[in-house]
């Protein structure tokens, strides 16, 4: 008789992610004989709803792909058809849309790293449960969550589906009193995002490494967000245009999501993959502040993805200081564009990974065809392996309530939003 | 212990949609705290509280049925619950995955069924309202915690809250926004268009895109009428209409009716 035992682990419903999703994990023998991650939340077919729109419906469209993550489809399809249109925005516009997006990091990585990642490392089930023990960290996040929503609402009117953002730039210029307020509170929230930072360095963190590639975009100026060339750490630099050349989606029955693979390999984006390729754009006093934690980019170990979260809040911190500091109202909040018929490709950075969008136009601007991309969907085989290689150095032996919880554990710590990682099912059918 | 028991019990549940409308919860900040004191949440699978099958005073849903599972978990949630609440567009009539259900080509759509082991979906997504009894309705994509608040408030009192079903247009006009239609002839949603956002387009100096839902007593093919006027494509003016809000008869009709002359 064998001591191993045969355990079939099922989590019907996640905890403390965005969107739908299950998995399930059956392990023989002590080995792990099946994993699934299974994205149940029905297709939502976006990208055929998007054919015959115009840009700026569009633009108003993806948005309610994610209510997380809202601005990051804004931006990325806005520079696609940009792109395509070769429309030149002024630097004010330039700038304000990289203050917007610092919004929504800010707000996104906040709510992530408080509501739902923070309470596993702590061994709380929910940031009410948190807030219990840790009150003023938890009150520190909300307030940091807050101010990432007025940031974006400062451009955008509310934070969940903005409206202030067009073809061209934006509808509206805040005043210049709106932006002081918000200056004034960024510049207060600083000495809490230095203290968030430290805070996320001494959580007791699973010492797990692994073998990964990131996947993220690089932009020679500044730490990327809106723009950049798409890099790995296996040496990939293209322009977004190139993406289906080099990356491969494709459908596996038990999940409605698609995956992607770079060169027929699995990959990371997200905070810990941009942090390892862009780690030097950081600015002086953040890179000298994780020197003092002895934490060191690039990092092999998936769990200081909280961390890098942690940094990315100083820095958006910092970044919309700088770009609202000598705010001074544009003549105009846009500029004028003609629309032309061709293919559209744009990559920004969302919260949670590399966001990729492709659009065929026609002479009048509609959209002909459409293809999104979303970070979950290329982290979701990288978090099936993750979860293997972690449940086995966790130790199979583990009861079945510790396995799921670090099965769930590892899965939370990828931000997985499933609401976005659903999109249109491309089908091949073979015929005989 | 005892104190437990006289806050109200609260559901919130997630079907099809973008996760928008729970955030008028997780978005409220520091207030969040405070409504975690005043409210006992059971269930709500995004914050971590996991209690699905608890008996609740209050059950807010958030988006669209859209599988057989989908319509069993909203009978079951029925069941369950004293108050259900629909929370945004897509619990309260459809969103914007509803447009599925404009689609023409058979093709794509048996496309999709091909593994129906897989991939459960109903012919249809359609509003909790067509599967069960809803107490009340909070319309807007997505809804703001002004709404949110107020609906907890008087439920608290025992009572459902005043229906806003005003146009936008007359909340525009209190708020003093010059008209965009007529300053600027943007095509504005705004006169069949329910009020509760704050205006907030009209403010930007943009057109309304009719994101809380048609209000009552629309007019909406003589709005039609007059986007036709002020320049606008029958394509256009069609996908005015058939957008978040396309499963509403008030505004696919005429929605339709542009489409096909598209």
């Amino acid at each position: 008789m064998s001591d191993q035992r045969n355990i079939s682990i099922h989590v019907p419903v996640l905890a403390r992610v965005e969107g739908e999703g299950a998995l399930d994990l059956h392990i023989k023998d002590g080995l792990i004989e099946d994993l699934k991650l299974t994205i149940f939340e029905p297709p939502r077919l976006f990208e055929k709803f998007l054919e015959k729109r115009e840009t700026d419906q569009v633009i108003d469209m993806v948005a309610r792909i994610c209510g997380i993550c809202p601005v990051a489809y804004q931006m990325t399809a806005v520079h696609a058809f940009e792109h395509l249109f070769e429309t030149e925005v002024s630097p004010w516009i330039r700038d304000m849309r990289r203050a917007f997006y610092c919004g929504e990091w800010l707000q996104s990585h906040s709510l992530h790293i408080h509501l739902l990642a923070a309470p596993d490392f702590l061994g709380f089930n929910s940031v009410t449960e948190m807030a219990t023990r840790h009150a003023a960290e938890v009150r520190r996040g909300l307030r940091l969550q807050t101010l990432g929503n007025d940031l974006i609402a400062l451009f955008g009117a509310r934070s969940v589906h903005p409206v202030g953002a067009r073809t061209g730039g934006f509808y509206h210029a805040p005043d210049v009193d709106s932006v002081n307020k918000i200056l004034a509170r960024l510049q207060d929230a600083r000495e809490d995002a230095s203290a968030l930072l430290s805070w996320t360095a001494s959580l007791p963190l699973p010492d797990d490494h692994q073998d990964f590639i990131s996947v993220s975009l690089h932009h020679e100026h500044e730490y990327p967000m809106n723009a950049g060339r798409i890099v790995s750490s296996a040496g990939l630099d293209i322009d977004a245009c190139e993406y289906n050349d080099h990356f491969r989606e494709f459908q596996i029955a038990h999940s409605t999501a698609l995956y992607s693979l770079l060169h027929e390999q699995v990959y990371l984006v997200g905070p810990l993959a941009r942090m390892n390729l862009n780690h030097e754009c950081l600015p002086q006093e953040i890179l000298a502040q994780l020197n003092d934690l002895k934490i060191r980019f690039p990092s092999d170990n998936m769990f200081h993805s909280i961390i890098a979260r942690a940094a990315e809040i100083c820095l958006v911190i910092d970044e919309a200081i700088r770009l609202l500091e000598n705010y001074t109202l544009p003549q105009q909040p846009s500029v004028a564009w003609k629309p032309r018929a061709g293919i559209a490709t744009a990559a920004t950075e969302a919260p949670r990974g590399l966001l990729w969008h492709r659009y065929s136009l026609d002479e009048q601007g509609l959209v002909r065809d459409a293809q999104i991309v979303p970070p979950t969907s290329q982290n979701q085989a990288r978090i099936e392996q993750d979860i293997k290689q972690s449940l086995q150095a966790f130790g199979l032996n583990h009861d079945e309530d510790a396995l799921r919880l670090h099965a769930e554990t590892v899965i939370r710590n990828y931000d997985p939003c499933i609401s976005c990682a659903t999109h249109f099912l491309r089908l091949n059918v073979q015929r005989d | 212990m005892s104190e437990q028991h006289q806050q109200p019990r609260v559901a919130v549940h997630k079907f099809s949609s973008c996760d928008g409308c729970q955030l008028a919860f997780l978005n409220l900040g520091e207030d969040l705290l405070a409504l975690t004191e005043r409210l006992d949440i059971v269930f709500f699978a995004e914050a971590g509280m996991m209690n699905e099958s608890a008996e609740v005073d209050i059950a807010f849903v958030e988006g669209s049925i859209s599988t057989a599972k989908d319509a069993q978990r909203i009978r079951n949630i029925r069941e369950h619950s004293r108050y259900l609440i629909t929370i945004g567009a897509c619990a309260t009539a459809g969103g914007l995955q509803a447009l599925r259900n404009l689609a023409k080509s058979d093709d794509w759509v048996q496309a999709i069924y091909t593994n129906p082991e897989h991939i459960d979906t109903l012919d249809k997504v359609s509003p909790v309202r067509e599967h069960v009894h809803v107490d009340f309705e909070l319309w807007g994509c997505p809804i703001n915690k002004n709404q949110l608040i107020a609906l907890v408030n008087s439920l608290s009192l025992g009572v459902l809250p005043f229906e806003e079903t005003d146009k936008l247009c007359m909340q525009c006009k209190r708020q003093q926004h010059a008209c965009v239609m007529v300053t600027k002839g943007s095509p504005c949603m705004g006169p069949l268009t329910r009020s509760g956002c704050g205006a907030l387009c009209p403010a930007f100096g943009r057109d309304c895109y009719g994101c809380y839902g048609p209000a009552e007593n629309t007019n909406a093919s003589a709005l039609g009428q007059r986007f036709d006027g002020v320049g606008l494509l029958s394509t256009q003016i069609s996908n005015r209409y058939l957008s978040i809000y396309s499963n509403e008869q008030a505004f696919a009709c005429t929605g339709q009716g542009w489409n096909e002359e598209s």
